[in-house]
């Protein structure tokens, strides 16, 4: 299948749940183009709602309608919909717990060329860290399509982060997605991959390079960062004693720190965090990017081999 | 018994009975007083300020109806100001939303009445606030679910004079304006005072009337203190079309206390014993 990009998933999957929702409705600060929503905007025009440049207004109103039963999915660019309104989200929609859903388009690197005021890198760990907050990073289109429409009937605020570039579709029509659910996407004994988002393509590439080295590399999709997946993160503890987890996303308080609070208190492993180095992005060519941060397949091989040295001394 | 002293005033709809509606003022400014007081915390100023808005509201425009406080046509009340939440309390509990005995366990853990207001804590709160400029735009939000589903209840939201150097407010003005929400109606307790100042020092914010006419809504400058000036606000606002309200409303931050009156010192500190004893003295001797 062609490359898709998430967002393109996401205005897909708003678009079904026109039809099959009657309660939903949609806001944006004039990106409704960029995060896809303009999809939905064209079928269902009398349920989007413009509020102009205004995201901290956006949140406080998609609160409102939340308030008033329906279930609103403001959109934006991701470093826009939860970094202007970190406050909106954590007092108008998390601690009312209401069931707004933010869909945060141009996560990551992915924004590329227009630099790094745009580039989200931070914005899972400013999620995560709000109570009753669901997040959720699809690795491809179709995943992204399934969690659209799966977080409409999710209780609470969920978040959901999108990329602007065509992503490998890795997942297929008939796979199960329950958000807090993650995947096994491939078996293995000897270390455990685990990634949000793109890095799950980047993962699976690794753990390919790697079984030609006879290293048997676990792949888990942990699509949900929250609320997180103990049970099979622990199991991978357990099984294969070592995790490389990476994420399109500085590595303070994402995906990485998410599984690491796991995994210290219940069951410690040697760990290795690929992601990005507590830095801004900058422009570029989003695929030359993800070289410039160490985000590639080779890299998340390279902290393998770290990892595999650690556990191995562990033991001996 | 606190807030019960005084019987129940008639309601939305009915002629509203101002001599009444005066004694409900004070007798929920004394309830304040001493919740406040026994709380040993929290903000009496911006409490006293708003009671009279607020008697005009539960007392005659807002439709509500304690024994249903989940009553889906219900007009809703937003509490933007979370720190005047002592008044909203007295007021919830003068007509039955929750038991007035617990009017003394404010901010004390483990009550039901949390300093600034929790969603559906007891009920009656209708939203959380606390931090500053966010009410306004989830009662657009309110608005505009209600337009899709054909209801055609009214949103009140009050706002302290500080509070509208939020930029969110702004942002929530333009939002009304442009979807021409008529059921909105903001109230804006121009008590003049903020934390550490007097507004006009702090960041002046005048004209205010003007200010909200130039955003496309429909403004009514009162004496927020005058309950016949309140109540014909109110129902003049109900009758605008095509425009959302803003009333204006001219008031004395700790009105009725005269040590209180218009003291910035007043703003988030609980008269201690004595101090609630000499208050409590001048609103029994004064009409206010």
């Amino acid at each position: 299948m062609a490359d898709k990009p998430t967002r393109d998933g996401f205005g897909e999957g708003l678009l079904e749940l026109g039809k099959t929702h009657p309660n939903v409705v949609a806001l944006s600060g004039d990106l409704e183009d960029s995060a896809r929503a303009i999809w939905f905007k064209k079928q269902y025009p009398e349920r989007f709602f413009s509020v102009g440049i205004a995201e901290q207004d956006m949140i406080g109103t998609a609160a409102g309608l939340a308030l008033a039963g329906k279930i609103p999915f403001a959109c934006s660019f991701s470093q826009f919909v939860t970094g202007k309104t970190l406050e909106q989200l954590r007092m108008a929609v998390c601690y009312q717990r209401l069931g707004v859903k933010i869909a945060g388009s141009h996560g990551g690197l992915s924004v590329g060329a227009d630099g790094a005021t745009a580039e989200a890198l931070e914005e899972l760990a400013h999620m995560r860290a709000l109570p009753h907050m669901t997040v959720i990073v699809p690795c491809d289109a179709l995943e992204a399509r399934k969690a659209t429409i799966a977080c409409a009937d999710y209780p609470g605020p969920v978040f959901l982060r999108l990329g602007r570039a065509p992503v490998p579709a890795i997942t297929n029509e008939r796979d199960p997605f329950r958000i807090g659910e993650a995947i096994v996407m491939r078996p293995g004994d000897d270390v455990t991959l685990i990634g949000c988002g793109l890095m799950v393509a980047h993962a699976l590439q690794a753990a390919e390079r790697l079984a030609k080295e006879d290293i048997h590399a676990r792949v888990i999709n942990l699509h949900t960062i929250k609320p997180i997946d103990r049970d099979t993160i622990l199991k991978a503890a357990r099984e294969t004693g070592a995790i490389v987890t990476a994420e399109e996303h500085t590595v303070v308080g994402g995906l990485g720190s998410a599984v690491a609070e796991v995994v210290v208190q219940e069951h410690p492993v040697p760990m290795r965090f690929v992601g990005v180095a507590d830095r801004f992005g900058t422009s570029g060519d989003p695929a030359e990017l993800l070289k410039v941060f160490h985000l590639m397949p080779e890299d998340i091989v390279k902290a393998v081999k770290d990892v595999l040295r650690l556990k191995q001394s562990a033991l001996g | 018994m606190i807030g019960q002293n005084v019987p129940f005033v008639q309601g939305w709809g009915r002629k509203p009975d101002l001599d009444a509606m005066k004694r409900q003022a004070r007798e929920l400014r004394r309830t304040i007083l001493r919740i406040l007081a026994k709380a040993g915390s929290g903000h009496p100023g911006g409490s006293l300020s708003m009671v009279e808005l607020l008697v005009g509201l539960y007392w005659h425009a807002l439709r509500h109806d304690p024994k249903r406080p989940d009553w889906p046509d219900r007009d809703l009340f937003l509490l933007s100001k979370g720190h005047g939440v002592p008044a909203l309390y007295a007021v919830l509990a003068a007509h039955g939303y929750f038991p007035s005995e617990e009017l003394m366990t404010l901010r004390r853990y483990p009550t039901r009445l949390q300093g600034h207001p929790e969603r559906g804590s007891v009920p009656g709160i209708e939203i959380a606030s606390g931090s500053l400029g966010q009410g306004l735009s989830m009662a657009n939000g309110i608005a505009l679910a209600d337009r899709l589903d054909g209801s055609s209840r009214r949103i009140y939201c009050l706002m302290g004079d500080g509070e509208i150097q939020e930029g969110q407010v702004w942002e929530a003005a333009m939002t009304a304006h442009h979807h021409r929400l008529e059921s909105v109606c903001a109230i804006i307790d121009a008590n003049q005072l903020q934390q550490n100042g007097p507004v006009k020092d702090i960041q002046d914010i005048e004209p205010l009337a003007e200010k909200w006419r130039a955003f496309g809504w429909h403004a009514i400058e009162i004496d927020g203190h005058d309950l016949a000036q309140v109540v014909r606000a109110y129902d003049e606002a109900k009758t605008v079309r095509g425009k959302p309200q803003a009333i204006v409303a001219r008031t004395v931050k700790g009105k009725g206390v005269s040590f209180m009156e218009l003291n910035p010192a007043w703003h988030g500190v609980a008269p201690k014993p004595d101090e609630l004893e000499r208050a409590l003295k001048e609103l029994e001797e004064t009409h206010v």
